[in-house]
C-alpha cells in the first residue's frame, strides 16, 4: 500500500493532469523526493531556493497541516492521503 | 426594535418559520451589515441570496465595470447592464428582488487608505477579490477592526470556503497562509479560467455561513477550510490552526499596521 497525494489544479500539468497519486516515503520530504522522480519540476513549485515549502502552499497529512507537526519531517503510514493546497485568490 | 409589517412577514415566512431561525432570528437578520468585496463571480450570488434574506444593510465595493466575458458567472449583471459600473448594476439588481433593504455602493478600489473607514460600519465582511494583495489587506483590516471575514476562493475548477476570527482566537488567513505567491509563480490572470458555476457554489456558501454567523446557529467554518472540487464533485475539509507565530494575530505580532500591498495580476 502507498499513500495517496492529491495534487491541486495549478500542478496537475506537472502529473498529466492527474489529480491524484501514490508516492512512497517515511516523512514528507521523502514523498516528494518520490513524486519528484516521476514527475519533474514538482519539486521547485513546492520548495523556495532555500529549501523550504513555500509560505503560500500547505500540506496536510489527512486533515492536520504538516506546519503543526513536523513540517517536512512529518511522518507518514500506509493508508495516509497527504494533500497538497495552494493559496488560490481567485473571485 | 423594528417590526414586522405583513408584507415582511409574508416574504420571510419560509425561514421565519424555521425553529432555528424565526422572528428573532429575521430580524437579526433584518439588523445585520454586510460587506462585500468585490460584485463579480463570489460576489454576486452571495449578494443576491443575502438581499433576499432581507439584510438589512448590504455594502458592496467594485471599481470594474460589467463586461461582456463576466456574465458567464457574475449573475448579479446582465446583458442589459453592460459597460455600466458593477455597483449600480449590483443595485438595481438588488432592490428589485428586495426593495426593503439598504444598500450602499463604492464605485472605487479598495486600498490601504479607504478600508478602515468603509467596512467600520459593517458587522460581517465576504472576501471575493480576485487578487492576493486585496486578499491580505482585507485580512489585515478585519483583524485590526475585529470584524467576522468569510473568505472564498476560486481557481478553475476549485473552491477554497473559510470563516476568519483572528481578533476572537480564531485563525486569521494569515495563519493559514503566510505570504502572498510571488508575481510570476501563478498564472496570470488571462490563463486562469473558471467555471462559472463553480463561482455560484462558493458564493452562495459564503452567504450561507455569513446568515448562520448573523444569527448564530450551526457550526461555524472558523477552524476549517472547506475544500471543493467541481470535476471531482467532492466537498473535503482541512483544520486551520491559529499559527502562535502569525506576523499579524499572534502575541508577538511584527504586523502592527496596515501595509503596502502590492499589486500584481494573479489568481
Amino acid at each position: 500500500m502507498a499513500i495517496r497525494v492529491r495534487i491541486p489544479t495549478p500542478l496537475r500539468k506537472l502529473t498529466g493532469e492527474k489529480g491524484e497519486i501514490e508516492a512512497k516515503g517515511a516523512n514528507i520530504s521523502d514523498l516528494i523526493e518520490d513524486i519528484e522522480k516521476r514527475h519533474p519540476g514538482i519539486k521547485e513549485r513546492i520548495y523556495d531556493e532555500t529549501g523550504e515549502i513555500r509560505r503560500f502552499i500547505n500540506i496536510y497529512v489527512n486533515e492536520e497541516d504538516i506546519r503543526f507537526i513536523d513540517g517536512n519531517k512529518t511522518a507518514v503510514r500506509d493508508g495516509d492521503e497527504v494533500s497538497i493546497i495552494p493559496a488560490i485568490a481567485g473571485g | 426594535m423594528f417590526e414586522f409589517t405583513e408584507e415582511q412577514i409574508q416574504r420571510y415566512s419560509r425561514q421565519i418559520i424555521l425553529p432555528e431561525v424565526g422572528g428573532k432570528g429575521q430580524k437579526k437578520i433584518a439588523g445585520a451589515k454586510v460587506f462585500l468585496i468585490g460584485a463579480g463571480g463570489l460576489g454576486s450570488p452571495a449578494a443576491l441570496y443575502l438581499a433576499a434574506a432581507g439584510v438589512g444593510r448590504i455594502g458592496i465595493i467594485d471599481a470594474d465595470h460589467v463586461d461582456l466575458s463576466n456574465l458567464q458567472r457574475q449573475v448579479l449583471h446582465s446583458t442589459a447592464t453592460l459597460n455600466r459600473s458593477k455597483v449600480e448594476s449590483a443595485r438595481e439588481t438588488l432592490s428589485r428582488i428586495n426593495p426593503d433593504i439598504r444598500i450602499d455602493t463604492y464605485n472605487e478600489k479598495l486600498t490601504s487608505e479607504n478600508i478602515m473607514g468603509l467596512i467600520n460600519d459593517y458587522d460581517i465582511i465576504l472576501d471575493g477579490s480576485d487578487n492576493f494583495p486585496t486578499r491580505f489587506l482585507v485580512n489585515d483590516a478585519c483583524y485590526f477592526q475585529k470584524k467576522t471575514l468569510i473568505s472564498g476562493s476560486i481557481f478553475r475548477f476549485e473552491g477554497q470556503l473559510t470563516t476568519l476570527k483572528g481578533h476572537l482566537d480564531q485563525p486569521c488567513y494569515r495563519c493559514l497562509y503566510p505570504e502572498p505567491p510571488p508575481p510570476g509563480l501563478v498564472p496570470s490572470c488571462q490563463e486562469a479560467g473558471v467555471l462559472g458555476v463553480l463561482a455560484g457554489t462558493i458564493g452562495v456558501l459564503q452567504a450561507a455561513e455569513a446568515l448562520k454567523e448573523i444569527i448564530g446557529i450551526g457550526s461555524s467554518l472558523a477552524g476549517r477550510l472547506l475544500l471543493y472540487d467541481a470535476l471531482q464533485m467532492r466537498f473535503r475539509e482541512v483544520k486551520v490552526r491559529k499559527d502562535k507565530n502569525c506576523p499579524l494575530c499572534s502575541e508577538h505580532p511584527t504586523i502592527t499596521k496596515l501595509l503596502e500591498y502590492q499589486e500584481y495580476c494573479s489568481i
